[in-house]
């Protein structure tokens, strides 16, 4: 099935937020700190500005509480007196003149007695940089399975590494933008979002009312990547004050410099590996360090390193593990969701040093591999047992046939003996990412999804998650319709709309499809089941038996609702991170060939295989789309895209400075999917989304390395980084 | 001699968009997009960027692929304007079945350097359509279903390609 609203986004016709007329609506703009820490000592308006001609909104405008509502209360909507970050929003300004508007907001001087910052997670913070508990950690984890002391003398090998990653900025390409007006004494927000109910719950914090005074609307929206995931809750809460205040419809878009300098970006982070192995390469235990920078504010962090140390082992069994993270507080502009959530940083790590192990102990990084994965019945750290069918043998032994990896390492090694200025290289990673939400997550989501059918025939799917561009509307109307057994074109997703739907939970985490899509099978079954009784000898499909329905019960709703059930088995213990972590995984197998240029130490990737086992393939197309996307993105993260910081704020602010990749800079990805149907997941799928931002960073790092025979344990591995490599190793 | 400060507010151009001749009264400082989006409604033209980096707000000027938020809008003056409103349909539906549209905030750019590529196809030669295509950035596809799609359509003009 083709995408549903593809057409529309082809010719330009899908009407964002910025598409929709303005009218007589007032344009919203932030008026940032200009410093990193400190006291807000004053605010000055320039005399050249009649500042009667703007609304001006201060935190004393807040009618509820000033926190942005999310795991922590501890981010303002608005510094009241103090602010902990740069671009950390002060004062909102509105007026109808956009261009005057960015004017007025550079008239206005905010003075700041600064405390002395700190920028660097990594070291010790001095006792006057402390701004969270007593040692600026956010949050802390650990595992613990077996015992690794135990064994640590036994072992024939010891390896350790150290593995860095840096933040990582989403570039979707529609920018964040919401709007706001009170209507009928309700205060209604429309943007680009992922997550409808966090807007709305955000919005009844701050503003101090019921669910009922405030309504959230999605608009179409330009890419997420897990960068609409939470920022758009604290645009939504500006404009509904600014809304509230000046009694008029307003709108807020974050221009393209803007919306880098002052949103979340990937957590930046370092792990130091140490593992032991018998005399067989086999690992015995796992020593595993985690640091994450989390900026100034809470935000996700917590949630964002768990899964962070939930992936650290890789797609390996051990009975020993030792895992500890931390996520540290910076005076740096919050670190947030992004697509992978903690996974990619930590499966680097892992795979790098997978292939650190096998050369340190001289043994083929394949072989190494072979020998501990994790198979069926065996147990993850967290001693959840794999109950479904795995074989990640199989997946390996395909991409290895693919990419034609060992004839290729073969030919790159007396390639590179004869080439001075181009190196070649190729490498592999092995990656799983959980589907859904982290331990009881999902249970406590409790998300509802409910199908009406209409007396026409036709069916109303219902929930609260969102196209952004992955195709949800499209596999929605998938999983409807074939469960129904109904045209597809009966079949209409209602947009999100907290007045019309119900909360079916976040659009995040590979989520949608596998847990909301079966949610949407289990309320087509109770649908099915009220109208069983209609269908006879001559009604027999199911739009008939709904018309049907409805001539027998005239003005009444047939409706059916599901509400997440945890799949049976499964248990988590939050206090001791023991259990079923996830309920379901994805597994692949990346291989990377690279070619370096030795005049510019520039890395290009010449061939990319991505092979992977995501339950089932509900659409080829937009699962392939996944997947090519997923691991371009990847490969900025791994050598193009860096975030270069000066007193806590990004420098690189535009697209002509954050490299994406181009269609030129990347290759065609080779994609190819097993299945293995997991039967909790709609039509057997698994998550997806998330997989292909695993994968390719550790497996371009392996091919480095075998190109140019160095460690390049940090990424990106920018030109400068693998000429440093280059000086420091020969 | 002296110079006298002249503001101007507002200037007259002539110019072909879309297939209408039409004459604006424009504040000179406007950007080509800001007439498109704002003056003429013609908001299939997306902004990503607003430095000519993203390719979102490509346009056909004169039959070349121009990035809109970099033309001023008094260079159009006797220019013919093309915009993703009056895009041959003939692309557009390889590129659906190819899987080229995701979020959908680059594609209508996207389209327009298609489009050109389409339309002259001798410019292969001077460079493949992955390179062609560099001038915009898309951040959901990997390019894949862009490239894909583009060729599918390409084919069809081929000698022996199926139309």
């Amino acid at each position: 099935m083709d995408r549903i609203e593809g057409m529309n986004k082809l010719t330009g016709q899908e009407m964002y937020l910025s598409d929709t007329p303005m009218a007589d609506a007032l344009w919203v703009m932030t008026v940032r700190s200009p410093a990193p820490r400190g006291q807000i000592t004053g605010i000055k308006f320039a005399n050249s500005i009649n500042w009667n001609q703007f609304i001006i909104v201060d935190y004393r405008d807040i009618p509820g509480h000033n926190e942005v509502r999310l795991i922590a209360l501890d981010q303002p909507v608005l510094a009241s007196d103090y602010v902990r970050h740069i671009h950390e929003p002060v004062l909102l300004i509105a007026h109808r003149d956009r261009n005057y508007l960015r004017h007025a907001v550079n008239s206005i001087t905010i003075s700041v007695d600064e405390d002395e910052p700190i920028f660097d997670y990594r070291v010790q913070p001095a006792a006057s940089q402390i701004q969270y508990n007593n040692d600026n950690c956010f949050r802390d984890i650990s595992i613990t399975k077996g015992d690794t002391n135990a064994v640590w003398g036994s072992a024939a090998h010891i390896v350790d590494g150290i593995y860095e990653t840096g933040p990582q900025e989403h570039v979707y390409l529609e920018t964040n933008g919401v709007e706001a007006y009170v209507d009928n004494g309700v205060v209604t927000v429309r943007g680009s979002m992922q997550c409808p109910y966090y807007v709305l719950n955000a919005l009844m914090h701050s503003l101090n009312c019921k669910e009922t005074d405030v309504r959230v609307i999605q608009t179409p929206t330009g890419g997420g990547f897990g960068g609409k995931e939470d920022v758009p809750s604290m645009l939504a809460i500006h404009v509904a004050l600014v809304a509230i205040n000046s009694g008029q419809r307003v709108r807020m878009l974050y221009d393209r410099d803007e919306d880098i300098a002052a949103t979340t970006k990937r957590h930046p982070c370092q792990v130091y590996h140490q593992t032991a192995l018998d005399r067989e390469g086999i690992i015995i235990a796992r020593k595993i360090d985690i640091l994450m920078d989390g900026g100034a504010y809470v935000t996700l962090s917590p949630v964002v390193l768990s899964r962070g140390i939930l992936h650290a082992v890789g797609p390996y069994r051990c009975e020993n593990v030792s895992i500890n993270g931390r996520t540290m507080l910076t005076n740096t502009v919050p670190f947030g969701a992004f697509r992978g959530f903690g996974a990619p940083q930590t499966l680097f790590a892992c795979e790098r040093h997978i292939d650190r192990i096998a050369k340190s102990i001289g043994m083929d990084p394949i072989e190494l591999r072979c020998k501990n994965y994790i198979k069926q019945g065996e147990t993850t750290s967290t001693g959840q047992m794999i109950r479904d069918n795995v074989n990640l043998e199989n997946i390996l032994d395909k991409a290895i046939m693919h990419s034609e990896y060992y004839k290729k390492h073969e030919e790159y090694i007396e390639h590179n003996k004869n080439n001075t200025w181009i190196k070649k290289g190729i490498g592999v990673a092995s990656i799983y990412h959980g589907s859904g939400f982290t331990g009881s997550g999902e249970r406590e989501l409790k998300s509802k999804v409910r199908v009406v059918g209409l007396n026409n025939g036709d069916i109303e799917v219902r929930t609260s998650n969102t196209e952004i561009g992955q195709g949800l509307l499209t596999v929605f109307t998938q999983i409807a319709s074939e469960r129904l057994c109904v045209n597809p074109s009966s079949v209409k997703i209602i947009s999100p709309d907290t007045h019309k739907v119900p909360n079916s939970g976040p659009t995040v985490a590979s989520r949608s499809v596998m847990v909301v899509g079966h949610l949407i099978e289990r309320a087509c079954d109770a649908l099915m089941a009220k109208i069983v009784q209609c269908k006879s000898d001559k009604i027999v499909s199911t739009t008939r038996a709904i018309i049907h329905w409805h001539t027998l019960n005239p003005d009444e709703v047939l409706d059916g609702i599901a509400v997440y059930q945890t799949p049976p088995g499964i248990s988590w213990d939050d206090k001791k991170y023991k259990g079923d972590a996830y309920s379901a995984y994805a597994w692949a197998t990346y291989v990377a060939e690279v070619e370096i240029d030795m005049r510019t130490f520039r890395t290009q990737v010449i061939d990319f295989t991505a092979i992977q086992e995501i339950g089932k393939v509900i659409n080829e197309t937009l699962a392939k789309g996944q997947i090519q996307g997923g691991v371009v993105q990847g490969i900025g993260w791994a050598l193009y895209e860096q975030c270069k910081y000066n007193n806590g704020a990004m420098q690189n602010c535009s697209l002509a400075d954050y490299t994406v990749p181009t269609s030129d800079d990347v290759p065609s990805i080779c994609v190819s999917f097993l299945e293995e149907p997991y039967a909790y997941g709609a039509q057997g799928a698994k998550g997806i989304g998330e997989l292909p931002m695993d994968g390719p960073a550790p497996a371009i790092a392996n091919a480095i390395a075998h190109a140019l025979d160095v460690e390049p344990n940090t990424i990106p591995l920018t030109p400068e980084r693998v000429m440093d490599l280059m000086n420091h190793d020969s | 001699m002296t110079h006298n400060e002249i503001h101007v507010d507002s200037i007259e151009v002539t110019t072909v968009i879309n297939g209408h001749e039409v004459l604006l009264c424009i504040d000179p400082s406007l950007r080509l997009i800001d007439v498109l989006r704002d003056k003429l409604e013609l908001t299939g033209t997306k902004e990503g960027c607003g430095e000519g980096e993203c390719g979102s707000c490509a346009v056909l000027m004169n039959g070349l692929p121009v990035n809109s938020c970099l033309v001023p809008a008094f260079q159009i003056q006797n220019c013919t304007i093309e915009t993703i409103e009056i895009v041959d349909p003939g692309l557009l539906q390889p590129l659906l079945k190819s899987g080229a549209a995701q979020c959908g905030a680059c594609t209508p750019g996207v389209v327009m350097t298609g489009e050109w590529i389409v339309r002259n196809p001798d410019v292969l030669d001077n460079g493949n359509i992955r390179e062609l295509m560099a001038g915009n950035l898309c951040r959901c596809t990997g390019y894949d279903g862009i490239i894909n799609g583009m060729q599918d359509r390409i084919n069809q003009d081929l000698p022996g390609g199926i139309e």
